[in-house]
């Protein structure tokens, strides 16, 4: 029994609150389904309406605490953990939680912790992305402190992150140089989600062909109103001004 | 491969209006600005539904057209896919449908 959603550990359980289907059927159909016994329910639900609730579990949960959530996503290897490190070194009196999100290994959380911050490892098996439930057993496990504000990082993925709320407040895309710039193209689902684009890895622009100036046109195309921070969490590059950020997220709290 | 989990959803969705009968038909809406491939949940489904009383069923997957509204002309358009642009070349579309993902209805015996 956990301590979010009063479930044990089975699938339909975990559902609160429903719409009831009522028998439906019309015409010619109606005519063949009572020839064979059989009736139509119409449903019209959505197949995400289980993640939602969750999400906003999640979500009233963080309110009652005066926490917010920032959501990061990004491909492996775009440099999330990195990024993550560098500013819980940088901007210690933000007091971040880290939730980390992988298919295996405590690494990421590891990291995280040696940086200086309370970090806990969802590992998701199988699961390409963080779902609002899992997160939410996390949130429970963590209990933040009030004023707390906390990171899932989440499954490096460029795809299926973006179709699940978490329960944050605002959502950051990690783009790095060695990705290509076309990336915003090929992924618009995860451009068109997000509030923020963090385009890494600029100490590794001498050595590819990536134009900074091209990839955020294509972002803010598809996202007007999208913030972007160009930088380097390993060489430091844009790193003041992406730490104001959390800093201004913080105080939002 | 987001299609697993949301055929699980699927699947127990299904379970929880069909009080035990059989599922002999499963109509599913999918928009076609939706981030999931239809051929994905077909393969998904026939190994979550087995057994549940939606073993077996038929899958009917409608798929659904996408609007979107032009940001630089202005324009409405119809999209088949989330990676079309407008006619006057612009990706900054404002989508107004087509992300559905909906279970509509199902058939019981």
């Amino acid at each position: 029994m956990c301590g979010v959603c009063g479930c044990s550990d089975g699938a339909e359980e975990h559902v609160h609150e429903r719409n009831h289907a009522h028998a439906h059927a019309h015409g010619e159909r109606a005519a063949k389904l009572q020839l064979r016994g059989s009736s139509s329910l119409k449903i019209e639900q959505a197949l995400l309406n289980k993640n939602q609730r969750f999400a906003e579990q999640n979500r009233a949960f963080l309110a009652a605490r005066s926490c917010l959530a920032i959501n990061l996503m990004g491909s492996p290897g775009a440099g999330k953990t990195a990024l993550l490190e560098a500013i819980v070194r940088r901007a210690p009196e933000l007091q971040l939680l880290v939730l980390e999100g992988d298919q295996a290994t405590e690494r990421d959380a590891e990291r995280i912790r040696k940086a200086g911050c309370r970090a806990l490892q969802i590992n998701t098996g199988t699961g390409c992305h963080l779902d609002a439930h899992a997160v939410g057993h996390g949130l429970a496990t963590f209990a933040p402190e009030p004023g707390s504000l906390i990171v899932f990082e989440n499954v490096g993925n460029l795809v299926c992150p973006a179709l699940f709320d978490l329960g944050e407040s605002a959502r950051v895309v990690v783009l790095s140089v060695t990705e290509g710039d076309d990336k915003p193209l090929k992924y618009p689902h995860m451009f068109r989600a997000c509030n923020v684009l963090v385009l890494n890895k600029l100490d590794l622009l001498p050595y590819v062909d990536f134009d900074l100036q091209r990839a955020t046109d294509y972002a803010t195309q598809l996202k007007p109103g999208l913030e972007v921070f160009a930088v380097s969490a390993t060489r430091g590059d844009g790193l003041d001004s992406l730490s104001n950020w959390f800093r201004s997220r913080g105080a939002a709290r | 491969m987001h299609e697993l989990a949301l055929t699980q959803d699927l699947v127990s969705l299904i379970a929880e209006h069909c009080a035990g009968r059989q599922v002999t038909r499963v109509v599913l809406e999918v928009g076609k600005l939706s981030a999931v491939v239809p051929d994905a949940f077909r393969f998904c489904f026939e190994l979550c539904a087995a057994g549940t009383p939606a073993e077996g069923a038929e899958l009917e997957i409608v798929e659904l057209a996408g609007r979107a509204r032009c940001r630089e002309c202005e324009r409405e358009i119809t999209l088949e896919s989330i990676f079309e642009r407008c006619p006057c070349g612009s990706i900054s579309l404002e989508l107004l449908s087509g992300e559905q993902l909906q279970l509509r209805e199902v058939e019981v015996q």
